[in-house]
């Protein structure tokens, strides 16, 4: 920075932690999927009551609210540096934040919701 | 000079694409692929709390060709992904910088999610067969 030069727009402290949550997810992600990919392949063309009694037992559900904890929240910083990287600082900037976070928070809520009504019974 | 047409420095279109490069954006283009994906498994999900008739619409959509096409994109940004995140953390460990070592890690990624798509859906393929 040159002298007499504001400072750069953007928080400091907050830019290592969002490094290091991004690889930990990545991390978390490696075993997730390892798991997800063959289940999924597993279930292809399977019955409603076959898919639902596999969603239904306690291991699974957890593996798969874990996976999508996990998932929405790397997606959520990867979609942010992605912004922050390609879309110009302004109103498109920030409109293009706001409908990111509101897609990916709806969508977790969502996918939450729908694996506890099966785990549940409901 | 107006500030809209200022001249601009030569950008991305005066390099050879490398390896190097191409992988590079493919991690994010797959990563921005895997939120629509995510979108279908959040969708799946919804429909298979919903009922036998929800999920029977969700399971003739993914049956159909089309819909096989898109699982078989998804599946291979999946794998991508995972794969060339696996190299990122190798890197962020510190290892692999040599420049060979960055190509055969390189291809090494692609060979890999090929081999593993193929894996994934002859595995797919062969459940679908045995009914039920």
């Amino acid at each position: 920075m040159s002298p007499g030069s504001a400072p750069p727009p953007g928080s400091a402290p907050q830019g290592a932690g969002h490094w290091w949550v991004q690889r930990l997810t990545a991390i978390a992600l490696v075993p997730l999927t390892i798991w997800f990919v063959p289940s999924m392949a597993m279930l292809a063309g399977k019955s409603h009551g076959a898919v639902v009694a596999w969603l239904g037992a306690p291991l699974n559900a957890m593996l798969m609210a874990s996976l999508l904890a996990v998932t929405f929240t790397h997606l959520w910083l990867g979609l942010e540096s992605i912004i922050e990287d390609y879309v110009h600082a302004g109103r498109r900037h920030i409109g293009t934040m706001i409908a990111m976070k509101i897609a990916v928070a709806g969508m977790a809520l969502a996918s939450f919701f729908a694996v506890a009504k099966i785990a549940f019974g409901g | 000079m107006p500030k809209g047409k200022r001249p601009l420095s030569p950008h991305l279109q005066v390099y050879r694409p490398q390896l190097t490069s191409t992988l590079s954006i493919f991690h994010r283009i797959t990563g921005v692929a895997l939120f629509a994906g995510m979108a279908l498994l959040v969708t799946w999900l919804l429909a298979a709390g919903a009922g036998p008739g929800p999920f029977a619409v969700a399971q003739g959509l993914l049956g159909s060709w089309f819909g096989m096409v898109v699982l078989l994109g998804f599946s291979f940004a999946l794998f991508f992904h995972l794969c060339n995140g696996v190299r990122h953390l190798v890197w962020d460990a510190g290892w692999g910088f040599e420049l060979p070592q960055v190509y055969a890690s390189g291809w090494a990624v692609v060979v890999v999610s090929v081999l593993l798509t193929g894996a994934a859906w002859a595995y797919g393929l062969t459940m679908m067969g045995g009914g039920s």
